[in-house]
């Protein structure tokens, strides 16, 4: 049977919450609870990093390179540091003895190359938008004013934009010592026999997919305050990890991490773009060392697409081996991926993170993968939502349709050939990552239903036989992403430099409120809320009696911060586990007081009971109890406070379904999305309404990419599109009803059963949309589209069979 | 995205206006003139223009609203596109301009923005100078020397340069109001909501028993300045016109050029419209090279007439 939902599902599921009543003990989680945050979110009455006032406040301005690739001859501030309300001016080289080197945390191989990265270009730069000089005046205009007065020279150097060429012998090199060129490094992994598994195969497929270079685009722009008393510094900054930021600065400017607080205040969003550590939160605290005064800097939006990291940038090949009935054999991956100008905090870590998801849901018996990082003259690619993962089911879904059109058979036939069945969980997958859970059958028959799959393929056939103008594609995507980074063990296994566990503390309060505290720092995903409720339902306490303390390093002192999908399944997790701990505090405050063995004191909303009494004690009582530690039981400490680190054993699974049908205006070569469905499975839910937001926003997000949005650079190098009027993002009205519904699988890794829905939705949606593309193409030869699938591509693969 | 600074000067007359400007021109400051803002702050704000003077035409009184003329529609310089939108006025008598002005930017956008202002920026993507052009409108322009009348088919000059002196206001439109017998139609090509056109195709046509009479239509971004489309003008006079026929696209192993014509029989709405792109020169940027402007002019303009026609 076929059912249709439509957009009112998310009102009235909102509404069906918001009729539950008077919240009781014991049902917070599962419940779409509005966010508690919001209010101050969305009308600005919060802390930005930019709305920080200090008394003697300066303001950095930095002069950018006009050029991708130059060695810089002469560098005069002496004008700019006459013009009135100028405190500073420096250059590269004024620095170049303190400034050190911006950290790479992940050295992926023996043979990796982390070029030496000055915060700002001392001798030569290495892309259009990098800082050469800066000047410090008392307001930003006059900062900004000032940049103009600084003289500068420079010698061009030959841009290295292409990969392909970069890796030729010919090329000029990023960076002139380097012994390998431009090869930054080459990182191999492999499982069965590929040579065996596509020995004699009877269909192979072998395709190259570009992954655009992508913008991050966070609402937010980042933004940097830094202060000190002349003893100790404080860095507020839009950043998604100030813990990570505190270690990291403390090793890069020699400021001892005792001394150094970083704070992140309420943040704008990331997407990756803020799991960074960046050249001007260094800078910033090296002129805030030398001036004695505090010092701002905010992105505008142009200079933040110039030289806030990039995502994606990777040429794919992938190779595909299957027998004639559609079984797959195993998949074969060549990567080149581009570094940019130097590697950043995780630059070469993130295609790693797709290279164990190429497999996607599918069994085989062989796979290997092979990607070498590409240093070119362009700014730095780093984490960009979904990190890795996106690519690695952008190919292997895009693969999977090809294969299906090969065979003549239809695509979701094809998946449901080689997909893992749900009775076959746990299962250890060609990459050796255990899968613990999922139910794919469940998740795609209820997506066929939504979208109404039979009867739009008999409107694709329709159209198709009457040369329409107007041809309809079917997009099918069955993802699976490894979340909730990460197994500290296995991050040390991929040369990381950190581990992935997670921190929280949970206080009680004399007056029964309870204050959480964790290391996991929100940018807009709505901690505050997930954790109280998680909280309420643990402790048995209200809803609106739990608040949450994060991104401050002198509060939270220890994290990991937020990226991956983490925060729920890892810190989350931390949480629940802290109250566990306050729990059994309680209990033998509770046995004690009410003069009964622990073992007999049983816990319910709230109340430790003695079994078959009915007398008790509320856990309120008990923290006041705790306050005023007039009789506690002997050597019991005055508090019910417990911390806890929670560190996984295995990654999370989250996986769905997602299907998208596109009317492709074969004149004009316009795509427009006519239905979006998709079935996610991220185990249990805590807040239903967040999940929904992060599904929207991702699917949002990936359509971008499929259809919208590429960083595009001229032959020099420099980006063309530095501002919003040229990186076209969608908005609202550019994009469809997403029609969602889950299936609940819940994890067996965790004890909340959940799987992190960050960025499913940007990994599941673009291939989506692009196999749909040109799936209504087929009848035109047209095996790809690249992305983005702007309408002129389109036009031209009509017209020209393909713009491969 | 902090303009270089400059002065600043309001007047509070319209003489003040031509007078401050007047003497700008004769000093050699290069003056801006401010209106909504819409085009001009964000090339400030990049640091793309270096105005000596900032002349805010804000608080002029009198260049603001929509008055029925009879037989044309005045609308003053300053009139935002909020306000063309919520005029009964435009909507009635010049439903083109309403049809355009409703796909300029933004709501935000359009609360700022002026008719004025986006006629005299005259960029050629923007939308409604094609209007401009396509209806003949005639623009008010005031000087120190008085006022002069400049057809819509002298004032774009070339890219961003209109015939408006130094020192001189644009102080309105005069939008002919086309009577019965006409429809209408702005056909706008982006990639997403908010963006410029990459091809705009306004038309408006005349029939009379099923014939067209007269057709007027002009091309945005399809050269640095707006363009007539003369020879599909010409092309349609007399054309009798016939509802099109099933569709048929551009099939497997059909040319680029067939341009998903209704299929079969000749239709001479089709053939007329495949000349949109003659004596235009389309510009190559991100979004689209000139052979695809060419194309699209050509689909646009059909679909524009066929709207039009109604």
């Amino acid at each position: 049977m076929t059912e249709q939902l439509d957009a009112g599902m998310v009102a009235g599921r909102i509404a069906e919450s918001d009729q539950l009543g008077t919240p009781s003990a014991g049902h917070e989680v599962g419940r779409a609870r509005r966010r508690k945050e919001d209010a101050r979110l969305v009308t600005g009455r919060t802390t930005w990093t930019d709305n920080i006032q200090l008394p003697g406040m300066t303001y950095v301005a930095f002069l950018r390179s006009p050029m991708a690739h130059a060695r810089i001859t002469r560098v005069d501030t002496s004008a700019a540091r006459g013009l009135s309300g100028v405190v500073a001016a420096y250059s590269g080289r004024d620095l170049a003895g303190e400034q050190g080197s911006l950290p790479c945390a992940w050295p992926v191989s023996e043979d990796v190359l982390i070029p030496d990265h000055p915060p700002m270009a001392v001798d030569e730069v290495r892309y259009a938008g990098e800082a050469v000089a800066c000047v410090v005046a008392v307001d930003r205009y006059r900062a900004a004013d000032a940049l103009e007065a600084i003289e500068i020279d420079y010698e061009p150097l030959e841009a290295v934009l292409d990969m392909t060429e970069a890796l030729t012998e010919g090329s000029p090199k990023v960076h002139e010592g380097a012994s390998a060129g431009n090869r930054a490094f080459t990182w191999r992994f492999s499982g069965g026999d590929v040579e065996e598994a596509f020995r004699d195969a009877p269909v192979v497929i072998e395709r190259a997919y570009v992954q655009q270079r992508l913008i991050p685009t966070a609402m937010e722009p980042r933004a940097v305050v830094a202060t000190t008393d002349g003893d100790s510094f404080t860095l507020y900054s839009s950043t998604q990890i100030p813990h990570v930021l505190r270690v990291m600065l403390a090793l890069t400017t020699g400021i001892p991490e005792h001394r150094l607080r970083v704070i992140a205040p309420d943040v704008g969003g990331g997407f990756g773009s803020k799991l960074q550590v960046t050249a001007e939160e260094v800078l910033a605290l090296l002129l805030t060392r030398r001036l004695g005064r505090p010092v701002k800097w905010t992105e505008s939006r142009s200079e933040g697409n110039l030289t806030a990291h990039h995502g994606r940038d990777q040429l794919q090949r992938i190779r595909l081996a299957a027998d004639r009935d559609g079984r797959v054999r195993g998949v074969q991956v060549n990567l080149l991926a581009d570094m940019g100008a130097y590697l950043m905090l995780i630059t070469p870590g993130v295609p790693l993170l797709g290279a164990f998801m190429y497999n996607g849901i599918y069994k085989m018996d062989a796979y290997d993968f092979t990607c070498t990082g590409v240093f070119t003259t362009k700014v730095p690619t780093d984490a960009y939502r979904g990190a890795g993962r996106p690519e690695a089911t952008f190919a292997i879904e895009r693969a999977m349709d090809e294969l299906a059109h090969e065979l003549g058979m239809d695509p979701v036939e094809l998946r449901r050939r080689n997909w893992i069945t749900h009775e076959e969980f746990p299962y250890t997958t060609v990459c050796g990552l255990t899968y613990d859970s999922g139910n794919y059958e469940a998740a795609t028959e209820r997506a066929l239903a939504l979208l109404g799959y039979d009867r739009l393929r008999a409107e694709q056939a329709d159209r198709r036989d009457r040369r329409d103008p107007v041809q309809l594609g079917i997009g099918v995507s069955t993802f699976t992403e490894m979340c909730g980074l990460a197994p500290s063990r296995v991050l040390g296994s991929l040369s990381y430099g950190a581990g992935g566990w997670e921190h929280a503390s949970v206080r009680m309060l004399p007056t029964g409120k309870v204050e959480v505290v964790t290391g996991s720092s929100p940018h807009g995903q709505g901690h505050e809320t997930a954790w109280s409720q998680i909280v309420a339902d643990a402790l048995g306490v209200p809803f609106e009696d739990v608040s949450v303390l994060h991104g401050d390093t002198a509060v939270s002192h220890k994290g990991m911060d937020t990226y991956g999908s983490r925060s729920l399944v890892v810190g989350g997790v931390a949480v629940l586990a802290a109250c566990e701990k306050v729990k059994d505090r309680a209990r033998l405050l509770a046995a004690h007081m009410l003069e009964a063995s622990a073992d007999d004191v049983e816990f319910a909303d709230g109340t430790f009971t003695v079994r078959g009494t009915g007398v008790g004690k509320t856990i309120q009582e008990l923290a006041l109890a705790t306050f005023a530690a007039h009789d506690l039981p002997e050597g019991f400490e005055p508090a019910l406070d417990a911390d806890a680190t929670f560190d996984p054993d295995n990654f999370s699974f989250p996986h769905g379904t997602h299907l998208c049908a596109v009317e492709v205006d074969t004149e004009t070569g316009a795509v427009r999305i006519r239905a979006y469905v998709a079935v996610d499975d991220v185990g249990s839910v805590v807040n239903p309404l967040i999940v929904e937001g992060q599904v929207h926003g991702g699917i949002a997000q990936g359509v971008a990419q499929a259809l919208f949005e590429e960083a595009v650079h001229d032959a020099e190098g420099n980006l063309l599109t530095a501002t919003m009027a040229d990186y076209l993002i969608p908005a609202a009205s550019d994009l469809p009803v997403f029609v969602t519904d889950r299936t609940e699988t819940p994890s067996t890794t965790n004890p909340l059963g959940v799987k992190g829905v960050g960025e499913a939705g940007t990994i599941a949606s673009t291939p989506a949309v692009v196999n749909a593309v040109v799936d209504a193409l087929r009848p035109f030869g047209v095996d790809d589209v690249r992305m983005p699938c702007t309408p002129e591509r389109v036009w031209r693969a009509v017209t020209e069979g393909g713009d491969r | 995205m902090i303009p270089a600074s400059f002065d600043y000067v309001r007047p509070e007359s319209l003489e003040e206006a031509c007078r401050v400007l007047g003497e700008a021109a004769d000093s050699g400051d290069d003056v801006k003139v401010l209106a909504g803002g819409q085009s001009l702050l964000p090339l400030l704000r990049l640091r793309l223009a270096y105005p000596s003077t900032l002349v805010d035409l804000g608080r002029l009184p009198g260049l603001r609203g929509v008055e029925d003329r009879g037989d044309h529609v005045f609308v003053g310089a300053l009139t935002t596109h909020d306000e063309v939108l919520r005029s009964a006025v435009i909507r009635e008598r010049a439903p083109l301009l309403a049809l355009a002005t409703a796909t300029v930017a933004d709501p935000a956008v359009r609360h700022r923005g002026t008719l004025g202002g986006s006629l005299a920026h005259a960029d050629p993507a923007g939308d409604l100078p094609a209007v401009a052009l396509a209806l003949g409108c005639v623009l008010v322009a005031r000087s120190g020397d008085g006022e002069r009348e400049i057809p819509a088919a002298d004032f774009f000059v070339d890219y961003l340069e209109t015939a408006l002196g130094p020192g001189e206001v644009l102080t309105g439109v005069k939008v002919p109001v086309l009577g019965a017998g006409w429809g209408f139609h702005y056909e706008k090509f982006h990639r997403s909501a908010q963006a410029w056109a990459i091809v705009g195709v306004a038309a408006a046509v005349r029939r009379s028993d099923g014939v067209v009479e007269e057709a007027r239509i002009g091309l945005t971004n399809m050269g640095p300045a707006p363009v007539r489309a003369r020879a599909v003008e010409e092309a349609l006079r007399g054309v009798e016109v016939t509802s099109p026929g099933p569709g048929l696209g551009p099939g497997p192993g059909s040319g680029p050029g067939s341009g998903g014509g209704p299929g079969g029989a000749a239709d001479p709405v089709a053939e007329a419209c495949a000349r949109a792109d003659e004596d235009t020169s389309p510009p190559a940027d991100l979004h689209a090279r000139p052979d695809y402007r060419r194309h699209l002019a050509r689909v646009l303009t059909r679909r524009a007439i066929r709207s039009a026609i109604g």
